[in-house]
């Protein structure tokens, strides 16, 4: 009896220890991403086509202090004292920032997306408060970072780091500046060596451009973004990569860049795209004046229908005429056995759902809380261009290219959307419900499928071995939003289509950029 | 029959007690060879619930309901130690809005229970207990979905340290136990919690739970109030108008009360009940959960003890 008493205390103990010593850490998968190390720097990416800029020296950068001069041994002597008292925690800064300014400040956009996308709650009297730019840090805090508000800021963000980027490159090859470790060769370096001229700053110029950006696309986390700021520039000292003149040009140049772009920005109509209760009151009216049935907010108390003027927004890659002209034909008319016979099919698949579909409802939800769809595609590019040695300005101009494509394929989207004002599968047919969440807006065209069909395109001209993989990544975030009860399959198939035309556009681009 | 049920289907998000919530928690024990089952029905239901420290409704939600069927069953392998287990199939939906609710087979739970000491003190009797139990999902339910989502889906290994004083038929017990649960995992690649996460897994705090109970235990009739609570130890809060997630900080403290009933004519078999009524909490809902249940009794073995 005692035995077995000692037996169970042993076991009990053993269990549960065994328990308490399992780790719990987990890990992100960028962790430990390589430090960037090109197969080709590029250094000829000064003749890039900019997409702003109207040229490469539109804004002037200084010549740099010849390397003999006492100011330069001083800052090569920063570097020295910096490395002589590194800590782990400097180490781990240093590995973080070298896997690429595009890569870290991307996720750092992710984060702030992730943040921020959060819709208000409503007022006591049903209506919904409009998060303000001049007050962002009160309830509701500004930005609402919904998923077009989320693929213009990537799209801005990018197109001014690629921008910044080609002027740097193109003073790089007018100075010629050596980097630290070739002008003094004791300088101990702890990122891959490269050949390319150290001034200014490719990781300075990111880093200018991206705070400037910010500044105006989330304007209440500054303290945040400043600390990553000054984190990345000192990474870059401390690695022996760029002496402070190096930062403080390239940090100068891309704020310069990104200043030009903030101005577009302002002026772009994203400002107004929120409405007013009479446009909002008249898409009803026009959708009933042309014998449909008009969408209907499903929430309660009613939301305003999210961002109903975003379709006028200035797109990047092409004009506003041709941005209409990618509209698609009408769905299937609210009154008809088409829509009858898609809504039953959106009804079938709630009913039949099986765990593998809602698997992928959630893989591709990207919802409350998430980074977005663009979000998504994003981090998709993040992890294969990872694995191709891309050169910063290579990275970037990837990434701009991917998200004007995303803020291009939001705008013709949202002008299809609120063209049509279809309803959603739930509100033609109550017995529908969801295992994904009910976006405010109207149906048709899918979301998800514009901007992946735009994605998969563009992605797969950049990475063409793996473009039927895009291509299979994009009909099943498309397909999941039939999972979802969220779409019907017309919204689907449309928008991988006007999606698909709308990466055309990048694709075009990136022949004739002078890059490929 | 000696196994008495308490209820803690008193979650409310989710069904972090369900599956240990049998025996675990009192300090009746079923004497050696006597094998005990039964089937344990429970309604919640929540219309208010804390945004973190925020009480709030949702009218998208109206009220959530969770309901479930418990299957439990307990052995003595001697007087003074036994092992129970159980599962639960759960189904939650709401009043209101489009969400779809979900259902399924939830989390299997082991536990053994060792009275460990016990003496006479005064005009009563103390005894001490040691508890150990797991629990892991038996279904690959979704976690990313609540309040909908019938559990977390993490592996838990709880510790549990109880005292009983037993005067007479009156009795007042205390427990205390750490809930260790292990890493939970997502249907997508990223989320959200207080920073980006590029990862499919959850770092899930872990949890304690207290629990006071005190009333009258006879031969056929057992009555108790109970207040129990339950602290995640870590984990976040819902941030405005957000969805819950599994890793948030999940507090509850509920009061309530219990019955069991032997029938004189058959002891073979019990009936019982309970109700828990939630009075503070924090990213949870503000449930109030009733059940009933019926047990069977067994013996095996020549010279039981009744």
């Amino acid at each position: 009896m005692i035995r077995v008493k000692y037996f169970y205390i042993l076991l009990l103990v053993f269990v549960i220890g065994a328990g308490i010593s399992c780790s719990k850490d987990i890990v992100n998968r960028t962790d430990d991403a390589p430090a960037l190390s090109p197969a080709n720097t590029d250094a000829n990416a000064g003749t890039w086509k900019p997409i702003l800029l109207t040229s490469p020296t539109e804004f002037a950068v200084a010549a740099p202090g010849a390397v003999t001069t006492p100011d330069y041994v001083a800052q090569i002597n920063e570097i020295k004292s910096w490395q002589a008292r590194m800590t782990e925690e400097d180490k781990a800064i240093v590995k973080y920032w070298s896997a690429g300014a595009i890569l870290r400040w991307g996720e750092i956009m992710r984060e702030l997306v992730a943040k921020h996308n959060l819709a208000p709650v409503a007022n006591e009297d049903g209506t919904y408060p409009v998060p303000s730019a001049t007050n962002p840090l009160a309830y509701p805090l500004f930005p609402f970072a919904n998923p077009p508000y989320a693929a213009r800021a990537y799209a801005y963000v990018s197109a001014a780091q690629y921008d910044a980027l080609v002027a740097a490159y193109h003073y790089k090859n007018v100075y010629k500046r050596a980097a630290p470790y070739v002008v003094d060769p004791s300088v101990n370096v702890l990122i891959p060596k490269s050949d390319l001229p150290s001034y200014p700053s490719e990781d300075a110029t990111v880093v200018g451009a991206a705070v400037e950006m910010l500044k105006l696309l989330f304007p209440g986390d500054q303290d945040f973004i400043q600390r990553k700021a000054e984190e990345h520039k000192r990474a870059r000292i401390m690695s022996g990569a760029n002496v402070r003149s190096d930062i403080e040009a390239g940090e100068a140049l891309g704020r310069s860049v990104a200043s030009k772009f903030v101005t577009r920005a302002r002026g772009d109509r994203a400002g107004a795209a929120v409405g007013t209760p009479a446009i909002w009151a008249q898409l009803e009216q026009d959708a009933i004046a042309k014998g449909e049935i008009p969408w209907i907010s499903q929430e309660t108390p009613k939301r305003p229908p999210m961002l109903p003027l975003f379709g006028k927004v200035k797109t990047f890659l092409f004009d506003s005429l041709t941005a209409i002209s990618l509209r698609p034909p009408p769905p299937p008319s609210t009154g008809s056995e088409q829509m009858k016979k898609e809504t039953e099919e959106v009804y079938q698949f709630m009913k039949n759902l099986t765990r593998d579909q809602i698997a992928i409802t959630h893989f591709w939800a990207d919802g409350v809380s998430t980074y977005t769809p663009p979000g998504h595609w994003n981090a998709i590019a993040t992890d294969d261009f990872i694995t191709k040695n891309f050169s910063e300005v290579r990275w970037a101009r990837n990434m701009a290219l991917l998200n004007m494509s995303l803020m291009d394929a939001a705008i013709v989207c949202w002008e299809a959307k609120y063209y049509y004002f279809n309803p959603r599968p739930v509100q033609l047919d109550p017995r529908i419900k969801t295992t994904a969440g009910l976006p405010n807006f109207p149906s048709y065209i899918s979301g998800h499928s514009t901007f992946s069909g735009a994605a998969a395109n563009i992605l797969g001209h950049i990475i063409p071995e793996k473009a039927a993989d895009y291509d299979a990544m994009a009909k099943e975030a498309s397909m999941s939003r039939m999972y979802g009860t969220i779409h019907y399959r017309s919204d689907c198939e449309v928008g991988l289509v006007v999606g698909k035309n709308v990466g055309s556009y990048a694709v075009q681009r990136a022949r004739t950029d002078g890059a490929e | 029959m000696r196994i008495k049920i308490f209820i803690a289907l008193s979650c409310i998000f989710l069904f972090m007690e369900s599956g240990r919530s049998q025996t675990d928690l009192d300090a009746i024990m079923m004497n050696k060879n006597q094998f005990c089952n039964g089937l344990q029905y429970a309604h919640s239901s929540w219309k208010n619930y804390w945004e973190g420290e925020l009480k709030r409704e949702n009218l998208n939600l109206g009220t959530v309901t969770t309901q479930s069927v418990m299957y439990m069953a307990n052995y003595g392998i001697t007087d003074n130690l036994n092992i129970m287990v159980g599962a639960p199939y759960i189904w939650t939906k709401p009043s209101a809005g489009n969400m779809s609710g979900m259902n399924g087979i939830q989390d299997i739970s082991a536990f053994v229970k060792w009275r460990a000491y016990q003496k006479k003190i005064g005009k009563g009797k103390l005894s001490l207990y040691a508890i150990g139990g797991i629990s892991t999902p038996l279904s690959d339910y979704v976690i990313d979905f609540l309040p909908f989502s019938i559990g977390l889906g993490t592996t838990n290994l709880t510790a549990r340290g109880m005292v009983d004083y037993l005067v007479g038929k009156i009795n007042l017990t205390g427990s205390a136990a750490y809930i260790r649960r292990g890493n939970a995992e997502l249907d997508r690649n990223s989320y959200f919690d207080t920073e980006l996460r590029l990862t499919n897994e959850i770092n899930m705090p872990d949890a304690a739970q207290y629990q006071l109970r005190a009333g009258y235990r006879g031969k056929y009739l057992i009555a108790e109030g109970l207040l129990t609570n339950w602290t995640t130890l870590g984990g976040f809060d819902i941030t405005r108008n957000n969805m819950p997630f599994p890793s948030n900080k999940m507090n509850n403290t509920t009061v309530g009360a219990y019955v069991k009933y032997t029938i004189k004519q058959h002891t073979n078999l019990s009936i019982l009940g309970s109700a828990n009524f939630t009075v503070s909490g924090r990213n949870m809902g503000q449930a109030n959960t009733y059940s009933a249940g019926a047990f069977y009794a067994f013996y095996f073995g020549k010279n039981h003890k009744k």
